[in-house]
């Protein structure tokens, strides 16, 4: 099973002053699978995304990630930005997080900064311009090219961020946190504000990933249509504790996520679960 | 609901009399408060040391009057013309000029720089302002890696210039060492200041970052007036040897440059040199701070301008990101404070007050923020224009200060406000300046 396990989260429990945000949840994701997290505003998802990704520092509980070589790695142990560093976790934000000033290959070019500056000497190399740098930002344009290419953006590489449109700045926000070359892939809300066949387009890239690259990816997203075709397994959060979990079609049916995730309405549950189909 | 703006425009634009009066009459208003004490009524001492006053209402009626119509009179010119923009007010036949002047303005700029000497070889004063210009350009741009790169707002940054000119006075005064050995200490030494500054301040943003770095310049200028037995306290250190072009003294005596190449002495010479000197400095200062911005250290400089929290994610350590920003800026304002040291040949605490550091950033802010060319253009017209007005006199700074106001209103974001991208695929275009950030801190 740990083979299969990319991160078990532990009895995850998460306290702001008074309020506990989450409560001993438990939950795991597997390797090259999607997992999402889903549940109704409020229930504490993106406070654990923060504790997975070291915003926050967990109040209790593990988190572990193994990576494919094996190595087990205490992520509430590291914090800032070496989770993303050290441990290869890389996150996009519900409100896009992009550097709007910064042309989109520069975006994808400052995800790539710690290998870059190993390839620059520390910049000391690179300053005198040395002939490995240079190949190594070759190659580091490269790889943002094949990224603008596989998100349709390449007629738009020397454009600001903050000019694109707000679905091509979504899955740019992606191809960003891709370039990092995590094991784990976190997402927050990616298909947030999207129009249908821009989540098609979504749902399209992140089975790409998972499929092509073999990355696995954690996603926590209100949009239904999107959780319940790709997701592999899903985990259902309500007031910071986890309800229920299992693949697309078991959640759909549990009469506890309809009960709890969409109110009391049952019949209005029914309804929106179904659209999701 | 899309047509909305345009609607409020095209009303306010016909607003008819009444909209008119009651601008005029606020702005009257204001006028009347604001003047009635300062020219309604005049006081002085009198000759026994009591207060006498008069009143100048004719004075105030006027100026009261004058406001009114002239607020009509703009009001009715905006509506006239509409909206205000340079788009709008330059004609597109200038702006073909401007944007073809600026592609050649730089190259255009360097070339006459190193010809100032040549051409201004007789006028001492021309040559001591270039220097000055060139040393506000050289602090400008240095002071541009922390506040236009990585977006840290620094008041304090002349105490860097403070540690580069009294690292290189106190070196060589007490041990005799020589300028070319010093200026890298400086460099070194400020930049140890730097990231020691850097270090305490790094969880701060904004407005507390400015403050602690206000603070930090301060703190600098009063050890150096009160360790008097090392910095010589408020008398400064004097006596600090003029720079050797590469060992050999640009004087006099029979081993000087002059004698040597066997031309007559001026003192004008040692000008020349200080003057290529310091273009050298700046230039290298500019040379690496072009090469920083294209390698990660540069883009992760601006990254953490744009947005910091992204940055974490990425696994950028923020921290050292800051710190080498620090330290490349307090490292050029040592350069320049060396610089600066050898060219006045005594140094006080007095030229390192708050104003100097005020002034640096007015330039970097004024030449648009992360622009090297506007930096430089920042000075000049600082500097530079600082001594045009010269025969003006007491109104020297008014007319400064509105010149600073209205460049502010016309260009927000400085001279040249938009970014250049520092990697492209097909072809380098410009940002503009409403997406670039400026910073948290």
């Amino acid at each position: 099973m740990s083979g299969q396990t990319i991160l078990s989260v532990d009895r995850l429990t998460m306290r702001f002053g008074g309020i506990v945000a989450v409560q001993d949840l438990s939950f795991a994701a597997e390797r090259k699978k999607i997992t999402a997290l889903i549940g109704p505003n409020g229930a504490g998802k993106t406070t654990v995304f923060n504790c997975i990704t070291g915003f926050y520092k967990p109040s209790g509980g593990a988190i572990r990630l193994t990576p494919d070589d094996g190595r087990q790695i205490a992520l509430e142990r590291l914090n800032d930005f070496r989770i993303a560093k050290q441990a290869k976790v890389a996150r996009t934000f519900q409100n896009i997080r992009l550097f709007p000033g910064m042309t989109a290959l520069e975006n994808l070019m400052v995800a790539q900064h710690n290998a870059l500056m190993r390839a620059s000497g520390f910049t000391i190399l690179g300053l005198i311009g040395v002939p490995t740098y240079r190949d190594a930002e070759k190659q580091a344009i490269a790889l943002a090219t094949d990224w603008l290419k596989r998100i349709n953006l390449l007629d738009r590489a020397d454009d600001a961020a903050g000019n694109l449109a707000y679905g091509d700045q979504r899955r740019l926000e992606i191809a960003r946190a891709m370039c990092t070359g995590p094991a784990l892939l976190c997402l927050d809300e990616p298909a947030a504000g999207l129009n249908a066949r821009e989540s098609a387009a979504l749902s399209e890239l992140l089975l790409s990933i998972r499929d092509e690259l073999g990355t696995s990816i954690l996603l926590i997203e209100h949009d239904m249509s999107v959780v319940m075709e790709i997701s592999d397994h899903i985990v259902v959060m309500d007031h910071g504790v986890k309800i229920a979990q299992g693949t697309p079609q078991h959640v759909r049916d549990d009469p506890k996520v309809i009960a709890a995730y969409l109110g009391t309405d049952e019949e209005e549950a029914a309804a929106v679960m179904e659209s999701g189909s | 609901m899309t047509a909305t703006p345009h609607e409020t425009t095209s009303a306010s634009r016909t607003a008819g009399i009444p909209f008119l009066l009651k601008t005029a009459c606020i702005n009257a208003l204001i006028a009347l408060v604001l003047f009635s004490l300062m020219v309604g009524i005049r006081t002085e001492a009198g000759s026994d040391g009591q207060l006498t006053y008069w009143t100048r209402f004719g004075d105030l009626a006027s100026l009261v009057a004058a406001v009114f119509g002239g607020s009509i009179v703009i009001e009715l010119l905006r509506q006239w013309i509409g909206p205000t923009g340079a788009e709008k007010l330059v004609p597109p036949a200038v702006q073909r000029g401007a944007s073809f002047v600026g592609r050649y303005l730089a190259p255009a700029l360097l070339i006459f720089t190193l010809l100032v000497p040549v051409i201004f070889y007789n006028q001492r004063y021309i040559l001591d302002l270039a220097i000055l210009v060139l040393t506000y350009v050289m602090l400008g741009w240095g002071l541009n890696v922390v506040v236009g790169l990585a977006g840290l707002l620094d008041l304090g940054y002349v105490a860097f210039y403070a540690v580069g000119a009294y690292s290189y006075g106190l070196l060589a005064t007490n041990f005799g060492w020589s300028f070319w050995i010093c200026l890298p200490l400086a460099g070194i030494l400020a930049a140890f200041w730097g990231v020691l500054l850097g270090f305490p301040v790094l969880r701060l943003r904004g407005d507390y970052l400015a403050i602690v770095t206000l603070a930090f310049g301060e703190i600098i200028r009063l050890v150096i007036i009160n360790w008097q037995d090392l910095t010589g306290g408020p008398n400064g250190v004097s006596g600090i040897p003029r720079p050797s072009f590469f060992g050999i003294p640009l004087d006099n005596s029979d081993d000087g440059l002059a004698a040597k190449l066997g031309i007559e002495y001026s003192p004008t010479h040692r000008i020349v040199f200080l003057f290529y000197l310091i273009l050298a400095l700046a230039l290298l200062t500019n040379w690496v701070t072009i090469r920083l911005r294209r390698l990660p250290i540069g883009r992760a400089w601006e990254a953490l301008r744009e947005d910091e929290v992204a940055c974490r994610a990425l696994g950028i350590n923020t921290t050292t990101t800051k710190l080498t920003a620090f330290a490349t800026g307090a490292m050029f304002g040592g350069f320049a404070g060396a610089f600066f040291a050898t060219r006045q040949g005594f140094i006080s605490p007095e030229s390192f007050t708050f104003q100097e550091s005020a002034l640096v950033l007015a330039i970097v802010v004024l030449g648009g923020m992360g622009s090297q060319l506007g930096v430089a253009l920042a000075a000049l017209a600082m500097i530079g224009g600082f001594e045009l007005f010269r025969s003006l006199e007491t109104y020297r700074m008014l007319v400064f200060g509105m010149a600073m106001v209205l460049i502010m209103i016309w260009r927000p974001r400085g001279i040249i406000g938009h970014r250049a991208p520092t990697v492209y695929l097909t072809k380098a275009q410009a940002i503009s300046s409403d997406l670039v950030k400026e910073g948290h801190g």
